[in-house]
């Protein structure tokens, strides 16, 4: 296909890089330079998409980010998909797939479009209103019939293979546009030698000026560009979308890096997001022209005329041959008298005012152009393509007249309602808008971070207001080209342009992706809803991808008129980030997989990966679950190393456990008041186990803690609860009793942790270690220095098994190689590897609790049964107050017990609830639930904890366990401990 | 994201920072009734205004401080140390906002 | 009340839909009322609805500072289940879903409730042990809940990622089938066209600037549209809960904390149920629009602005490409914030309070909109009454000076 629509010269193309691409499978060609859309309308192709409700044919109405209309899925077949991209901001590469959306199946023939023949069916808000009958019919007919209809392109199915930055940038001042005001902003900050940050999104410098400039700005614009170019401390960014403006001066920018190339070099990230912290912000984000709101708007080849001079001026592209301009304003006629001086007909100015002036009106009569004043379009025809407009008369009152004769031919109708200063931004760093009534529009009232805007943003609609508004916001000082503004006269505003043609079909769209008529919002203000944001809700208005950049303003202001309300007393419609859609890998970034959450590992890892450790998730950290030999699955490897432990021995790695080195004078003092029993004795060299609670009484964590000297304490912790229970000491010790002389260390990392338990442990360890570690030396509960495989560290004698436990501990560097020689060295004893999970099943064989999983956040210490560890004596500690509240006192708090199954190979599932009947009613009176559940090859049975209404006093009692299959288990209440009850072999 | 000014640090980033709630809550003694205890643990002024609050650079120097700030505009309008009293703002007694 | 249905917008569609009626009236505030209800949520207009409807009492107000629906019920991701563990909770959860399946009919207004099912990851042993513990004891609750292997969770939900070595690997899922979606500003509307039928005043832009009290009982309240009577008032004002409150004197156990949501761009439909995971914090379905709505966490800090930290966004979304790499490409169309009142144990406050006539229904936190007709139904109740019913009954004020709390978040987010 030839280029039917491209000029023989002129634009911002580059013509001697032609491109290839396809759309919708047929191929075209275009520049670099190019943007989807531009290329298509170069071959005179309007016709790029479906309406949302309707599958009404669209083309582009716009050329920039604004665009509603044009959503094209782009897909290289690679997992390079993306739905619902604008044409109008594709920058064309070679080899680019582009596929219109929402049709079926095609394009031109899209059998959809019966929803536009039935659109009387379908009014605002009608879902709410039907689909109700028969009930089940929602569910299995209604709601799949909508969501199939529903969406526009598809999501990716494939991986993503592209990769995302991130940037975290600080700056003196933040610029947004790089048109006239933002340039001179830039400039003069620039030249002050402050740190500065450019952004603009589009491919290249220039704003408006790309349409507009003449010689002068031309070459202004060329100086400026290399000028800021040149400054080091100035950071200019294009293809660069200022997608948010956060709180304190916290904005994110999303620049596009690979989008535009097609080409895939695995090296540069495709996006990147940049978090700047700005100290002040200078927004010079132009303005956005408005639709006119007629019969037959959406027509493709109806377009903004802005858009249809950006086509001409920067990628010679005509948009039509007869364009037809309908406007309510000055600025339509340089569409006019542009699309004129390139040799189109111009069909006619249709223009709404009844006595417009004005030099631009001057000029258009003295082309010959025919100016309609005091008209309306009042429809349009055409199939996929506009072909003729309707013209009417129209009076002071906003009421048509008489129809002009004969429809007139036109190929474009080329709108302008007016201009809205591009305020998003402004709005969501919580700047406060005001309606301006000679632009018809919001503009910036009263800012509430630093931040200011110039040019067109402030509602300075003129190329030199904008220069200089921006110098100033730059710090001034700096010299600004002459520039003579044509004095454009003042706008009419007609909001809903009235039909005459009858009947439902011809519509006039506000929101066009969404298909809302002035119709819709009619019905919505019918129905009572009088705020703007009720009506956006009702009809969808400005609810779609472009969050209505061109339409909201509009459609308040026919809501407004409905009421016979003042537009600002409608409300304004709220401005919510991002700017345009920003993609989640963008947000993301490298925070995928492994940078998601980093995973901790504990010195021993290597050693356990290499000898074929199951690892589980706690926390951050990986820990070894168990230790399979070939064939094993987790509960024969779980019973054997179980029976191992208690026979011969087990080494276990221990290192995730939280470790806080505690030191200072108070250090005992504040011992003594956060934990539960008394610290005030423990002696240098001693061990003591230690109950944490909350204010509120309930247990919070849990360890053992070391007397290294008087003013030295080792604490250890749960492996999960270590980074709250540091802070929460740091938190009581800085702000409740900042009077106590006591410093916090985490040594978590710093301490490599390995417990050999068992009969055989002090055999195996003893001949590694240069110290005497018979029970005389280092009895139960007690710790020294000592020297393991040639490695100073401290050995802890303390168990979580039951049986005889040393944690030995040397600095991590060391873990390693410590460990190794403990398995070396066990092997003539017959020492197992095991897991947590053996851990698990051994300290409930001992009835030893694990915090979180006994407990759930609501359980006392006297729940537990752990009455003995909570001082009477001690005046004060954090939790006694919260213990006395009268539900913690109760007697029908759960409270901890064992169950034995009277099958003894079944095991119980954790969780599994406790009934006191074996009856099964719905709902079924639960009274207590199963928390820790094993087979116990050690007791040669299963057995399980419990937290159980009442439960102390349930001992030897038969209670019921219901099963999901519906069948019941009977269990016996027992105590906590099922093996070696009299805890004699912790001693040995 | 907040812009917090620590006053060990200067200024940084909210996520190097967490938010400890209500300042200068008074633990009681142990022997208050049931009542006053919930208050202490539970009861919080939550202001739509100005609010004095604990904070801590728990990604920074480690060290916690008080501020009051706006909690309709999220402004920080004085930053200061743990144990003393907020500073006088107008419209503000006591931490509490009275405007 | 003008009956809705596929025949009446046949008819309408008839007369160009001139002939459509206010859904609604704007009346001016009468001096005063049997009861007034603040805030115009679902809450708020659930509660006019159901005391209007099964207790009698039509000469009620419903007081709206701004717009109805306009709060949280209009900001939330509309995630509706009830597989909650505690007795008192799965109770009133329950309760709620019960009247969502037939609330659409009640109302006369398609609420497009969405039983599409709730599956609730699990990423270590002891998230499968804290859900293995809901199923049990929703099973004998009468809430449907079963466990999902990796692979069945995957086949209902196949945009979910179940590699084995992910940085959270999927190792099943809690799925209650019963659970879903709504749409959220149906409700709000229903519930408002339905009180409004009944006789009901809905109030908007009548912001409460007083609570007036006689003694330790409520006596009117005063609005921006002058002082109006009532000897019952119901506060149903979510995260402004406290400003409420304080106006008649009673401190409440709870903040006020921004909360956050986004939508990306709509697309076909590309995923069939909700997802959550509260280990890595996802919350993800498809809107009947094609949005993938997700749901955030809340910021660290107390706010009244309605709008949260990127970095919580930021984290969300890593959460959600986490679970589901394909959506690196999808777009973030927008993002909001509400405030949530959040009570120290995490469950609501349905309840009498210490002033006489005065009652309180708040704490919902991030989860109240499942509850909406649940919460309505028993707090209208509750004030008719002037005693709870059953099922509110344990969501007192008083359970947090007894220490009786009804701590789902503990119950669920403690690891070892």
């Amino acid at each position: 296909m030839t280029q039917s629509h491209r000029l023989a010269s002129g634009g911002r193309i580059d013509r001697s890089k032609a491109v290839r691409f396809t759309f919708d499978g047929h191929s075209f060609d275009g520049f670099a330079g190019d943007t989807l859309a531009s290329a298509l309308l170069a071959h005179g192709v309007h016709l790029m998409g479906r309406s949302f409700k309707y599958h009404r044919p669209r083309g582009p109405i716009a050329a920039g980010s604004e665009e509603p209309n044009a959503l094209i899925q782009l897909d290289d077949g690679n997992g390079r998909t993306d739905p619902n991209t604008r044409a109008t901001v594709i920058e064309l590469f070679a080899g680019l797939r582009a596929e219109s959306q929402n049709r079926w199946p095609s394009l031109e023939r899209d059998v959809g479009v019966i929803n536009d023949l039935f659109s009387p069916m379908f009014p605002a808000a009608f879902y709410y209103k039907t689909f109700m009958w028969p009930k089940s019919w929602w569910e299995s007919v209604y709601e799949p019939f909508i969501r199939a209809a529903a969406g526009l392109g598809h999501a990716p199915t494939m991986a993503d293979p592209d990769r995302y930055a991130h940037r975290h940038a600080h700056c003196d001042l933040l610029v947004v546009g790089a048109g006239p005001a933002g340039l001179a902003a830039a400039l003069a900050a620039g030249r002050k030698g402050g740190r500065v940050i450019l952004v603009d999104e589009n491919n290249a410098l220039g704003g408006s000026l790309l349409n507009d400039a003449d010689g002068p700005l031309e070459a202004w614009l060329a100086e400026v560009s290399s000028e800021l170019a040149g400054l080091d401390h100035v950071t200019v960014l294009t293809r660069t979308t200022l997608t948010a403006y956060y709180d304190h001066n916290y904005l994110t920018a999303l620049e596009r890096i690979t989008d535009h190339t097609g080409l895939v070099d695995g090296k540069s990230p495709r996006q990147r997001l940049w978090r700047i912290r700005a100290g002040r912000v200078v927004l010079a984000t132009g303005a956005i022209e408005r639709t006119l709101v007629f019969a037959g708007n959406d027509r493709p080849g109806v377009m903004l005329a802005s858009a249809a001079r950006t086509y001409l001026h920067r990628y010679a592209v005509l948009v039509g041959r007869t364009p037809l301009i309908f406007t309510n304003n000055d600025s339509a006629y340089r569409a006019a008298l542009d699309m004129r001086a390139a040799g189109t007909s111009i069909a006619a100015i249709v223009d709404i005012r009844s006595n417009p002036q004005g030099a631009l009106i001057d000029a258009a009569r003295g082309d010959g152009i025919r100016i309609h004043t005091g008209s309306v379009v009042v429809g349009t025809d055409g199939r996929h393509r506009v072909h003729q407009a309707s013209i009417a008369r129209i009076g002071a009152d906003g009421r048509l007249s008489e129809t002009l004769g004969r429809p007139l031919a036109c190929d474009c109708v080329l709108m302008s309602g007016g201009w809205n200063p591009n305020v998003s931004l402004f709005s969501q760093g919580r700047g406060r808008l005001r309606f301006d009534d000679a632009l018809a529009a919001f503009v910036p009232d009263r800012a509430m971070q630093a931040v200011e805007c110039a040019g067109a943003c402030a509602g300075t609609m003129t190329t030199a207001g904008a220069l200089s508004e921006g110098a100033e916001a730059g710090g001034g000082g700096i010299d600004l080209p002459a520039v003579e503004d044509i004095v454009e006269g003042p706008l009419q505003p007609v909001w809903a342009v009235p039909s005459d043609r009858t009947g439902s079909r011809p519509k006039a769209f506000v929101d066009f992706q969404n298909d809302v008529t002035a119709k819709d919002l009619g019905i919505a203000v019918r129905e009572g809803m009088v705020s703007i944001e009720h009506v956006k809700r009702f009809t969808t208005t400005g609810m779609a991808t472009d969050q209505g950049k061109t339409s909201n303003v509009n459609a308040l202001a026919i809501v407004a008129g409905q009421l016979d309300a003042a537009i600002p007393a409608v409300g304004t419609t709220t401005f919510r980030p991002p700017y345009t859609p920003q993609t989640f890998g963008a947000i993301v970034g490298s925070g995928r997989g492994r940078l998601f959450d980093p995973v901790r590992k504990t010195p021993m890892h290597g050693w356990a990966e290499a000898n074929g450790a199951v690892f589980e998730d706690v926390g951050n950290w990986k820990r070894a679950r168990y230790f399979p030999r070939p064939g094993e699955d987790m509960h024969g490897a779980v019973q054997r190393e179980c029976m191992q432990v208690r026979e011969t021995c087990g080494l276990m790695d221990a290192s995730t456990l939280g470790k806080i080195d505690i030191q200072g004078k108070d250090a005992r003092e504040f011992l003594n008041r956060v934990y539960t029993n008394a610290w005030m004795k423990l002696a240098p060299g001693k061990c003591r186990y230690g109950l944490m609670l909350r204010d509120d009484g309930f247990v919070f964590d849990d360890g053992v803690t070391a007397c290294i000297a008087d003013d030295h304490f080792h604490m250890t912790t749960t492996t999960g609860g270590a980074p709250r229970v540091l802070a929460w000491l740091e938190d009581l010790s800085q702000t409740e009793w900042p009077d106590l002389e006591v410093y916090f260390t985490s040594v978590t990392e710093q301490w490599a942790t390995m417990t050999i338990s068992g009969p055989n442990a002090r055999e195996v360890l003893a001949p590694l270690v240069s110290e005497d570690i018979s029970t005389d030396a280092l009895p139960h509960m007690a710790w020294m220095e000592a020297t393991v495989a040639g490695v100073k560290g401290r050995i802890f004698r303390i168990s979580f098994t039951g049986e005889v436990s040393f944690e030995v501990n040397v600095p991590a560097g060391y873990g390693q190689s410590v460990w190794e020689a403990i398995v070396e060295r066990g092997k003539v004893r017959e020492l197992c590897v095991y897991g947590t999970e053996t851990m698990h099943v051994l300290r409930a064989e001992k009835g030893y609790i694990i915090v979180g999983q006994e407990t759930d956040g609501t359980a006392t210490p006297f729940d537990l049964g752990m009455d003995w560890i909570v001082s009477a004596k001690k005046p004060d500690f954090i939790g006694k107050r919260g213990l006395e509240r009268p539900d913690l006192k109760a007697a029908d708090r759960k409270q901890l017990v064992g169950l034995l199954t009277k099958d003894p190979d079944m095991v119980l599932e954790e969780g599994a609830q406790v009934t006191a009947s074996d009856r099964i009613t719905i709902p079924m009176p639960m009274i207590g639930h199963v928390t820790s559940s094993y087979m116990s090859s050690n007791c040669g049975r299963s057995i399980a904890l419990a937290m159980v209404r009442g439960g102390h006093a349930l001992n030897g009692r038969t209670l019921h366990v219901p099963q999901l299959d519906g069948s019941v288990v009977d269990v016996t209440v027992t105590g906590t401990v099922f093996f070696d009850i009299e805890g004699a072999r912790i001693h040995g | 994201m907040l812009l917090i000014e620590c006053p060990f640090c200067g200024p940084r980033a909210e996520t190097e920072f967490h938010c400890g709630g209500q300042a200068h809550i008074v633990r009681p003694s142990n022997d208050v009734d049931d009542t006053a205890w919930e208050s202490y643990l539970f009861i919080r002024n939550n202001p739509k205004g100005i609010h004095a609050e604990r904070w801590v650079h728990n990604h920074g120097c480690g060290r916690w401080f008080n501020a009051l700030r706006d909690t309709v505009s999220d402004r920080f309008l004085a930053i200061y140390a743990m144990g003393e009293k907020p500073p006088a703002i107008d419209g503000l007694e006591d931490g509490n906002d009275k405007r | 009340m003008q009956r809705y249905s596929i025949v009446s917008i046949a008819r309408n569609a008839l007369t160009g839909h001139r002939n459509w009626q206010r859904a609604w009236r704007s009346p001016e505030p009468k001096p005063s009322y049997d009861a007034v209800i603040i805030g115009g949520g679902g809450h708020g207009l659930g509660t006019a609805y159901y005391l209007a409807k099964e207790h009698g009492l039509t000469n009620i107000a419903v007081l709206e500072k701004g717009w109805l629906g306009g709060g949280n019920t209009g900001r939330n991701t509309t995630i509706i289940r009830s597989n909650y563990l505690y007795d008192e909770s799965a109770a009133l959860y329950d309760h709620a879903v019960k009247l969502w399946e037939g609330l659409s009919q009640e109302l006369n207004y398609n609420t497009m409730y969405s039983p599409r099912g709730v599956m609730m990851l699990a990423h270590n042993v002891h998230d499968v042990q804290v859900f293995k513990r809901h199923i049990y004891a929703n099973r004998l609750n009468g809430v449907d809940n079963e466990w999902l292997t990796p692979e069945q969770a995957k086949a209902y939900c196949p945009p979910l990622d179940i590699r084995r070595d992910a940085r959270y690997p999927v190792m099943g899922a809690a799925l209650q089938r019963r659970g879903g979606t709504a749409r959220h500003d149906a409700v709000a509307w229903g519930y408002a066209r339905g009180a409004d039928a009944l006789g009901v005043d809905i109030i908007q832009n009548c912001e409460v600037t007083g609570i007036r009290r006689d003694g330790d009982k409520v006596i009117g309240v005063e609005t921006m549209r002058g002082y109006i009577q009532a000897p019952k008032v119901g506060v149903v004002a979510a995260g402004n809960t406290t400003v409420v409150m304080d106006m008649a004197g009673v401190r409440m156990p709870l903040e006020s904390y921004p909360l956050q949501a986004l939508v990306s761009e709509p697309v076909k439909p590309v995923f069939p149920c909700v997802v959550m995971s509260n280990t890595v914090h996802a919350y993800i379905s498809q809107s009947d629009k094609g949005e993938l709505v997700i749901g955030a966490g809340t910021d660290q800090f107390t706010s009244y602005s309605q709008r949260g930290g990127f970095h919580i966004i930021e984290h969300t979304l890593e959460a959600i490409l986490e679970l589901f790499p394909v959506f690196s490409r999808m777009r973030m169309l927008r993002q909001w914030g509400g405030i949530v009142d959040v009570t120290p144990d995490r469950s609501p406050i349905l309840a009498k309070t210490p002033v006489r006539g005065l009652y309180v229904n708040c704490g919902w936190g991030t989860g109240g909109f499942k509850a909406t007709p649940g919460s309505a139904h028993t707090f209208a109740h509750t004030i008719a009454r002037d005693e709870p019913h059953p099922i509110n009954a344990p969501f007192t004020l008083e359970r947090f000076r007894t220490g009786r709390l009804i701590d789902e978040a503990a119950a669920a987010a403690v690891a070892h």
